[in-house]
């Protein structure tokens, strides 16, 4: 079931486009926002509210990278593997993350606090390495800023 | 050395609010166009000023323009692409930050120019300062009058709205961008129809570039030719350039257009990193072909450029050193784009992942030597004319000058069985 706070946002979204469909990866962000991962009862339910069947609306969610389809943890870290970061050494960065949380990309710590995924180019490539807590982008990383980063996402 | 596009970003890059905007000559273009210009006289002006696209493929804006049909019914559509997601590339998020109400002045003159009454800031999700500097910009435009019904009393309407993306690098391609914006997989689509006939639900569409639109205001304020007397070559204007990798001060500068690659990484970005030499760099984001030391005289235009065997693509520069292995490079390169294709087309849904499964072998020293022959080959079959988009052809063109200028260290790979950059890499993290 759609929350009645949940169904405004997405009406907001279907008022600026011309068909209900085309706001569909929007519905699918604002249900994400409010539940941190679309489960497959969410998909259902929004795809019934955007007059879509769930196969339809399921093939947009799994194509694009920011809708996440599996539960993820309280804060997602993206760690930009990309071209710039990997000359100026993110794979140290990511070691270090991997062993201090103890997970690989794509894995939930056991308290369910991170998540740690790879992510592309952030566009800030002057300050590499880079990552993103959530919103939060940090930039110009050295690995022993990290820990210090990490405590101020409970 | 003027720098129209970045000339009022402050230090602390805050974005100038509407009454300091309008302070600094804001809007002023805006009001020339609703007032003493008529659409084809815009798109006229901005053909004469040579402006090229920004960002990376360079077509002639007004050329672009002139293709919508301007009887056509409403709604007509106007996007800014500002879905800034070529790896090495980080120009638009400046504008995007600290300019706003330049890239949504801008806006105003394109969608006059073409008679759109909608647009859409197409916006990379990643990018939260800008998404709230457009926010606000867009809301203040609105209330003064420069978005809505009736703009300035001249009877032209225009609403813009903000959409952000939801990531998939695909979406920085026109047509898969506008799928996108329907809310589809964003996939390509098939040319013709062009957009500027049947772009976004099945309307006539412009989509241009974030720097782009920037230019246009300045081009209107101050003429055609002094929009070409800003560069040093045939290619008009300013260019945002951008230098990343290990160099002393990575950074992004609006320059002259034509500026040398040596003058980038020596002058501006303060040359290489104590100890390290330069090998080569792309020259415009992950999807151009490698320059090397021989090129570092070449004018960073789009005919230059070619003209050398690349592409100007977004302008913003990647250097690779001499301690870093031009088969990692590359590997990481591909891994991004193998992950990045939306699998719509077959070459590059499968020749991608192969692509960079023989790099990773060659990297780990599992190369055999039939191997350099497979990537040759797919540099042929994943190139122009082989695929649906332009996305398979963009990632064999840093492979196949790699395999062209650092051959050796291929093939050192694969007789050694091992990188022997590894450990050699001076590392900014520690």
């Amino acid at each position: 079931m759609l929350t009645a706070a949940e169904k405004h946002e997405i009406d907001k979204a279907i008022s600026l486009v011309p068909v209900r469909k085309a706001a569909g990866i929007e519905a699918l962000k604002v249900v994400q926002d409010h539940r941190r991962w679309v489960s497959d009862e969410s998909l259902r339910d929004v795809a019934a509210y955007m007059e879509m069947s769930p196969e339809e609306l399921d093939s947009v969610a799994t194509f694009y990278n920011m809708i996440f389809r599996r539960p993820v943890g309280r804060h997602v870290i993206l760690l930009c593997d990309s071209i710039s970061c990997w000359v100026m050494g993110y794979e140290n960065i990511r070691m270090h993350l991997t062993k201090q949380l103890g997970i690989a990309y794509g894995e939930t710590t056991a308290d369910g606090r991170y998540t740690l995924l790879p992510n592309c180019c952030l566009g800030t490539c002057d300050c590499a390495p880079a990552l993103m807590i959530d919103h939060d982008l940090y930039r110009n990383l050295t690995i022993d800023q990290l820990d210090e980063i990490l405590k101020k996402y409970e | 050395m003027e720098k129209p596009l970045t000339q009022h970003i402050r230090a602390d890059k805050r974005p100038l609010t509407l009454k300091e905007y309008e302070q600094v000559g804001g809007y002023e273009a805006v009001r020339k166009v609703l007032k003493e210009m008529d659409p084809k006289s815009v798109t006229t002006l901005v053909k004469e000023s040579n402006l090229r696209g920004r960002g990376g493929a360079g077509f002639g804006t007004g050329m672009k323009w002139s293709f919508v049909p301007l009887n056509a019914p409403k709604p007509k559509y106007l996007v800014a692409n500002a879905d800034e997601m070529e790896p090495g590339t980080f120009k638009d998020r400046i504008l995007l930050e600290s300019t706003p109400h330049q890239l949504i002045e801008g806006m105003i003159v394109a969608a006059f120019a073409i008679q759109a009454d909608i647009a859409y800031v197409y916006l990379r999700w990643a990018y939260k300062t800008a998404g709230h500097a457009i926010t606000r910009a867009i809301e203040e435009a609105k209330s003064a009058g420069y978005l809505g019904k009736n703009i300035l009393g001249s009877g032209f309407d225009l609403e813009i709205h903000l959409h952000t993306g939801t990531g998939r690098y695909m979406c920085g391609e026109e047509t898969a961008l506008l799928n996108s914006l329907e809310g589809k997989r964003a996939t390509p689509r098939a040319k013709p129809p062009f957009p500027q006939v049947s772009g976004l639900f099945g309307r006539p569409t412009i989509v241009n570039n974030v720097e782009t639109f920037c230019c246009l205001p300045h081009i209107i304020n101050n003429g055609p030719d002094w929009f070409k007397q800003l560069s040093r070559t045939g290619d008009a204007g300013t260019k945002i350039y951008g230098v990343s990798g290990k160099v002393k001060r990575p950074g992004a500068w609006e320059l002259p257009m034509g500026v040398t690659m040596r003058e980038l990484i020596e002058e501006h970005a303060g040359g290489m990193q104590d100890g390290l030499k330069f090998r080569g760099a792309l020259p415009g984001g992950a999807s151009t072909d490698f320059l090397v030391e021989q090129h570092l005289d070449v004018k960073m235009d789009y005919t230059d450029v070619a003209a050398a065997g690349s592409r100007l693509g977004t302008g913003t520069l990647i250097i690779l050193d001499d301690h870093t292995c031009p088969v990692g490079f590359v590997r990481n390169l591909e891994h991004f784009f193998a992950q990045e294709s939306c699998g719509f087309c077959t070459p590059c849904r499968e020749g991608l992942p192969w692509v960079e499964k023989i790099l990773t072998s060659i990297d780990a020293g599992e190369g055999r030597e039939e191997d350099l022959q497979l990537l040759n080959f797919h540099t042929k079959y994943l190139g122009p004319g082989n695929t649906f988009c332009a996305l398979a052809p963009g990632a064999m063109e840093p492979l196949q000058s790699a395999l062209k200028y650092f051959r050796e260290d291929f093939e050192r790979h694969i007789q050694d069985k091992e990188c022997s950059y590894r450990g050699k890499e001076v590392s900014a993290v520690h």
